[in-house]
């Protein structure tokens, strides 16, 4: 059968382009603390963060259709456990506070999606925005325990058992943390790339372009919708101890329904069609943010016209984008070296 | 304990005020291939709704294999041996022809929760879906993502889906509309090689094209205004050309 091989090799060849240019794109990242600025590098680890949360929101939007309005309510769990877990309990291990983080997430996700998954589009949107502005009010009202406005406090943490308390905050954020957030963002990718390319992904996706027809083939539709639910707020609440861990605070802006509007300006401006559109969507968010405002009081103003722009012009992001060329280049390359 | 797969007691469905379905018994066994037929809003879909749970009866009863369809839900019906196509063309736009046969095979068998495997390196998958595409002619087509099909196109992967649930019984909705007399032919020849081949035990067929319906059904089922005016063997039916005339949609002969 010659057009199964030939589609079996383009998937092969296909692969081998995504691996190359993982591999290079790692490699750029290990090796930029040697020739970046502290400064620079301390904003990376929160693209790395909010990479991994983005990975869990494309499950949820790209891969199931369910766009979600109050996913920082997951972040703000993983942050508060690591608060509450190093404050607190006094655990020291950054290995056990994420597993704790998740743990937080997957038990407030059960619920939170049992309810939501049923509905999708706006209301599946309206509903999750719902349940982050809940858990924001809960955190400002019950102040005795969250420390209100001003948030909790996490302690620095130890990285695979080894105690980095000699180090100072920018020599820890840019030295074992970087890495160490480097490899969760890669271990992270990997998962998910499994995920999605599973019988589990095949029918998370079959139900999002056609939930009554998948329901009819068998698809455990509202099962499925919640697994991918749960499985994307324990990706949150690893981006939200990250998040916490870097800066010291767990506050309760973590959970403010920008934040929510935040993880989806991201993710349209990365692309939600692949897997480096996480890590680009992340990269270029802050780094806009931060040169705008650098520029102008306005910036608000100036993001949300780059929203509009980028929404209109470029909607597959700034990975499609990017996908579009390579592709135009390997067609072209594939002409040429034909004639 | 009949033998019968589905049967249906009195059942009729309304909608508000307006009765899509009369109340109706129908009961459908192993071995039967059976046309419904009826002009335009005669009530077929809603009765397939019913057979299939999609619509609760208003009042009465439909069991598959004595288990309430309602109740039982699209999941478990697909389990148990039930599938069904659709009348207005659905397939999921994005999944090529390829993705759109293997989800059913995942479900068939039972393997959609692994999560950690390939969904497209799994050989017995890889094989029902090439048997299935091979049996509805969309080889050349596994890797087209649906929504660039041709509409006849569609139409045929919609079906081929539902066969690869490898059902017991299976319930289409116009599978033929919109393709021409020639192709209707070649589906219709399918869909018999395909239901021995695959073990499928029943089939039930809306479909319009008379000729069609009297090539292959065994038994025709003949709705008109929401009530079953006729349910009889193939041969009954078409010699009766009163209801020939009232399931084609025109007035019977002397009616005016
Ligand atoms: N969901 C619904 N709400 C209201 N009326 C409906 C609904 N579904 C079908 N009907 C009506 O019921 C009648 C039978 O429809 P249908 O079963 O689709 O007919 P057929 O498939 O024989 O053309 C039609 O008059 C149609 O307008
Ligand atoms: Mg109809």
């Amino acid at each position: 059968m010659p057009a199964p091989s030939t589609t079996e090799a383009a998937r092969r060849n296909r692969n081998l382009c995504a691996i190359g240019g993982g591999v290079l794109l790692v490699a750029v990242l290990a090796l930029l603390p040697g020739v970046a600025s502290p400064y620079t590098l301390t904003m990376i680890l929160p693209v790395f963060a909010y990479a991994i949360a983005l990975l869990g929101l494309n499950l949820l939007f790209g891969t199931s259709g369910l766009l979600s309005f109050g996913h920082a309510l997951f972040l703000a769990i993983g942050a508060y456990a690591a608060a509450v877990m190093t404050g607190h309990w006094g655990v020291k291990s950054l290995e056990l506070v994420l597993l704790g983080g998740i743990a937080a997430a997957v038990v407030v996700a059960i619920p939170v999606g049992f309810l939501s998954v049923r509905y999708t589009r706006i209301f599946f949107g309206m509903l999750t925005l719902s349940f982050g502005m809940l858990f924001h009010s809960f955190l400002i009202k019950f102040y005795n325990v969250t420390g209100g406005d001003t948030g909790m406090s996490v302690k620095r943490v130890r990285l695979l058992g080894l105690d980095l308390s000699h180090l100072s905050r920018v020599e820890f954020q840019t030295g074992p943390l970087y890495y160490y957030a480097l490899v969760l963002v890669i271990a992270a990718t990997l998962l998910m790339w499994r995920i999605v390319q599973s019988p589990f992904g095949l029918h998370l996706r079959a139900q999002r372009d056609n939930a009554r027809k998948a329901e009819y083939l068998g698809v455990r539709v509202h099962a499925f919708r919640l697994a991918a639910f749960v499985l994307s707020a324990a990706y949150g609440a690893v981006a939200g101890v990250l998040l916490a861990v870097r800066s010291g605070n767990a506050d309760p802006e973590l959970a403010y329904w920008t934040h929510s509007g935040e993880l989806v300006f991201m993710t349209v401006l990365g692309g939600f069609a692949s897997f480096v559109g996480p890590l680009v969507g992340a990269f270029a968010f802050i780094f806009l943010r931060d040169w705008l405002m650098g520029m102008t009081e306005f910036w608000r103003l100036a993001m949300g016209g780059i929203l509009v722009l980028v929404v209109i012009f470029v909607p597959r992001g700034l990975a499609g984008l990017a996908a579009d060329a390579t592709t135009r280049l390997r067609n072209q390359f594939d002409l040429r070296s034909r004639r | 304990m009949t033998s019968a797969l589905i049967e249906v007691k009195s059942a009729s469905r309304t909608f508000g005020s307006f009765t899509a379905l009369a109340p109706i018994d129908l009961a459908i066994s192993s071995g039967e291939f059976v046309a419904i037929v009826g002009p335009n809003g005669a009530g077929k879909t809603t009765l397939v709704n019913l057979l299939t749970g999609l619509l609760r009866p208003s009042t009465g009863s439909v069991t598959f294999k004595g288990q309430d369809v309602s109740r039982l839900g699209p999941v478990r019906l697909a389990r148990m041996g039930m599938a069904r196509g659709f009348q207005l063309v659905t397939v999921f736009p994005e999944l090529t022809v390829a993705e759109t046969i293997a989800v059913a095979a995942f479900s068939r068998l039972g393997r959609a929760h692994h999560w950690f495997s390939s969904a497209h390196s799994d050989g017995d998958i890889n094989g029902r879906v090439a048997r299935v595409a091979d049996a509805f002619g969309l080889t050349d087509r596994l890797e087209q993502p649906a929504r660039l099909l041709a509409q006849g196109e569609k139409k045929l992967l919609d079906v081929a889906s539902a066969f690869a649930l490898e059902p017991e019984v299976i319930l289409l909705d116009e599978p033929t509309s919109g393709v021409s007399t020639a192709d209707k032919h070649a589906i219709m020849q399918t869909l018999v090689i395909a239901s021995e081949k695959m073990g499928v035990k029943a089939v039930v067929l809306i479909e319009h094209d008379m000729d069609l319906v009297a090539t292959y059904a065994g038994r025709i089922v003949g709705l008109h205004a929401g009530r079953v005016i006729a349910d009889r063997p193939k041969n009954d039916f078409f010699t009766d050309a009163e209801v020939v005339a009232m399931v084609v949609g025109r007035p019977p002969k002397g009616f005016h």
